[in-house]
């Protein structure tokens, strides 16, 4: 027993060395510096900032270089150093709607006041693999001076119409309303177009309540939106986006549009308990999601749209909107629909959504359970003979 | 203290640097990392909801054994929070107030509305311009 | 706020109108120094623990009291004070080295810091069955505590009886700690703190006076 100990301390102890090796590859190799991983893999390290809840793009970025690339592993990273600081409060509600915005999109409305903006995106890309990133090189600018964007009239989709295979789009002359795009000053939202007709619900008011968190108190079923966001904010990308395709795909009927989507900085004020009134202490970057969708109405309610809402730190606006449609799939039993699929299923989605909860389950089968199997394996040894034991007397029985 | 978090630290660095200043002062909590719940609204606009937290360095330094300067700043940021917390005290200084706003909080006021307006510049160049379709559609 | 600066002038906030003292010198070991003492004497109730650290506490409380508010509380644990201890430079210390919110209803608070009179222990939140941890805890403050005395303490962590003196003794304590034992495990818990010393009394002691068990 205790020469097995020895020999698995420096068994580990040596695991750990050769994975120090693996995590640097070929020493021939420059080794990743930190600004190169936060700046030219941003998206992974919106990734691990989102699903390690944790808004910190340099630890973000240090946990990604530690985990090798491991998303899941980084986002565990960034909850265990979490763990080991104080909390010192509160921040003031985010003002998405003084968001600074560099991207800002409708797929309901395509006169938006305020206007959309494109931003940096891939949508209108063709996917096609660019060589030419394979080598080093300096970025040529390729932006389309305004002069150059005649109107290309006829078709009924500006969106694609504009954007061209790089990723360009031209910039049309300054108006009234771009001007409101500027840091602080407020956009409009899409979704109070139709709030004003009282075609769409308004989101639900603030009241003065406790705001439920779930890092302090998990959430018993049923949970409040309140909690189900937390919970969706903090879940892993591609299982929300799992379940929110198979609500599109009918299990769970959200029928959606993408009533906005805006992407930039937003301000963070907090008031310390000493100061007793609010600073503003940094800036963080955000991802919203706003979605429209049917409901039929009853009796009491007539027809109207309803609204799914969607909030993740960085450029994660794929998480945002699976997390939208996800929020208004798990509406079902307040808005009196039918609950028939997993994604309208609160504790199904909630439960599982949090991948550092689920790895940690599903990854601990591999560490020994060498007693369990052995007691396990006695059992069935047990009920074999038994089992036997009952074959024979039978056998005997019938003969 | 907006100014002062909301600062790039090494421009922040480069300008107090620049000041030649020595002062004395000693710590009345040292650059301390910990957490702020970062709070969201339902819809953008409804009640509130926790999203997610976010590391914040605060310090605070008695300056000149007179006043306390302050420092809340978002991230892992102690050199930044000091460098802050110093300067919030010496701004409390009527005497040196007016030469440090025009050093210091300027500068940086400016830097910071600089870095915006490059930002929303760049955006502005993805407008789509819906204009000539509303007027064809007016036209039907 | 709106704008995009806060005027410095103003940002000291009431911390800056009388120089505050300072807290720990260094602040996550002596918390921690401070937390493994407290452990001990939750773990050995009424045994007399002294909290080794130096601190400089403001005028109403005592160093053991201080530290353990430096060590116990945040942003996230109301603390409720008694006019003992209530004067504007005990708040604004607390309020500034443990970020906690300062509450009047004492049934609203996390932890209470008494230096006069101990109130009735149920003005304090007990918890329930289902969450005995949503109780408060209640520091102390007294003018001795001894090794000997009239109290006689038993129950977890106590080998026998063990014997302690406290003063003042009011008369509705004894009374009432054994009214809240039996909501166990409900309770409020106790610290007891004179000068540096300190003791612990959870809601699991019994405590009775000498000839009567």
């Amino acid at each position: 027993m205790y020469v097995a100990v020895k020999g698995g301390e420096r068994a580990i102890r040596n695991a750990h060395q050769r994975l120090a090796e693996r995590r640097r590859g070929d020493p021939a190799t420059a080794e990743l510096e930190l600004n190169q991983i936060r700046e030219q893999l941003g998206l992974a390290v919106d990734r691990v900032m989102s699903e390690g809840s944790l808004y910190a793009p340099e630890l973000a970025a240090l946990a990604l270089k530690q985990a090798r690339g491991d998303s899941v592993e980084a986002a565990f990273l960034l909850r265990v150093y979490r763990n080991t600081l104080p909390r010192f409060g509160y921040s003031e509600p985010l003002e998405t709607a003084r968001m600074a915005v560099e991207r800002r999109i409708s797929g309901a409305f395509k006169d938006l006041p305020g206007g959309q903006l494109l931003g940096a995106t891939a949508d209108y890309t063709h996917r096609l693999l660019d060589f030419s990133l394979a080598e080093a090189r300096a970025l040529d600018s390729q932006l389309v001076a305004p002069a150059d964007e005649a109107p290309k009239g006829g078709t009924s989709d500006g969106g694609t119409s504009n954007g061209g295979p790089d990723g360009s789009a031209g910039p049309a002359a300054p108006t009234a309303a771009s001007s409101e795009t500027a840091a602080g000053a407020a956009v409009p939202r899409a979704l109070d177009l139709l709030g004003d007709e009282t075609l769409i619900e308004t989101p639900p008011d603030a009241d003065d309540g406790p705001v439920p968190d779930i890092t302090r108190e998990p959430p018993l079923f049923p949970a409040g939106r309140a909690q189900r966001l937390q919970t969706l904010a903090r879940g892993d990308e591609g299982f929300l986006v799992g379940l929110a395709y198979s609500s599109q795909r009918g299990y769970g009927n959200t029928h959606p549009f993408v009533g906005e989507l805006r992407q930039g900085r937003v301000s963070v004020e907090f008031t310390p308990e000493e100061l007793g009134f609010a600073v503003e202490i940094g800036e963080v970057e955000l991802s919203e999601m706003e979605t429209i969708n049917q409901f039929q109405g009853d009796a009491e309610q007539p027809p109207r749209f309803t609204r799914g809402y969607g909030l993740a730190f960085g450029r994660a606006e794929r998480k945002a909107l699976a997390m939208a449609l996800l929020d208004r799939a798990l509406r079902a039993e307040e808005l009196g629909e039918e609950k028939s699929s997993p994604a309208q299923d609160e504790e199904f989605v909630l439960e599982h959504a949090d991948n550092i909860l689920s790895t940690g389950f599903l990854e601990h089968l591999k560490l020994p359970h060498h007693v369990d199997f052995q007691s396990e394996r006695e059992l069935l040894r047990a009920l074999r003979k038994a089992w036997d034991e009952r074959r024979r007397q039978a056998r005997e029985a019938a003969e | 203290m907006s100014v002062l978090a909301q600062a790039d630290a090494a421009e922040l660095n480069r300008l107090w640097e620049a000041l030649g200043e020595r002062v004395a002062h000693r710590p009345l909590r040292r650059p301390e990392v910990g957490l702020v719940q970062l709070r969201g609204r339902i819809g953008g606009s409804g009640a509130p909801f926790n999203l997610g937290e976010a590391p914040v360095t605060r310090c605070s330094l008695i300056v000149e054994g007179e006043r306390i300067g302050h420092a809340y700043v978002l991230g892992r940021a102690p050199a930044h929070a000091e460098t802050a917390a110093l300067l919030d005290g010496l701004l409390q200084d009527p005497a040196r107030r007016p030469r440090l706003l025009e050093a210091v909080i300027e500068p940086l006021r400016a830097a910071r509305r600089a870095r915006a307006e490059a930002r929303r510049r760049d955006a502005e160049s993805t407008r789509v311009d819906f204009f000539t379709l509303v007027r064809g559609e007016a036209s039907t | 706020m709106s704008g995009l600066v806060q005027d410095p002038a103003t940002a000291g906030g009431e911390a800056s109108g009388g120089l505050l003292r300072p807290g720990f010198a260094e602040p996550a070991l002596d918390a921690q120094r401070c937390f493994r003492t407290l452990l001990s004497a939750m773990a050995h109730p009424g045994r007399i623990h002294a909290l080794d650290v130096a601190i400089e506490p403001p005028a109403r409380l005592m160093p053991g009291s201080a530290a353990l508010c430096l060590t116990l509380l945040d942003a996230e644990t109301p603390l409720w004070l008694d006019a003992a201890c209530a004067d504007e430079e005990a708040r604004a210390y607390l309020r500034f080295h443990c970020g906690c919110p300062l509450v009047d209803d004492s049934r609203a608070a996390a932890f209470g810091l008494v230096g006069g009179a101990l109130p009735p222990l149920g003005d304090f939140a007990p918890g329930d069955d289902l969450a005995p941890e949503d109780s408060a805890t209640v520091i102390w403050q007294v003018e001795a505590l001894e090794d000997e005395g009239p109290l006689r303490l038993s129950g977890p962590g106590i080998d026998g009886i063990r014997a302690l003196g406290l003063a003042p003794l009011p008369g509705h304590f004894l009374e009432e700690r054994a009214r809240g034992h039996a909501a166990f495990p409900a309770g409020v818990d106790l610290i007891l703190v004179a000068g540096s010393r300190l003791v612990g009394l959870p809601r699991s002691t019994r405590i009775e006076t000498a000839g009567e068990g």
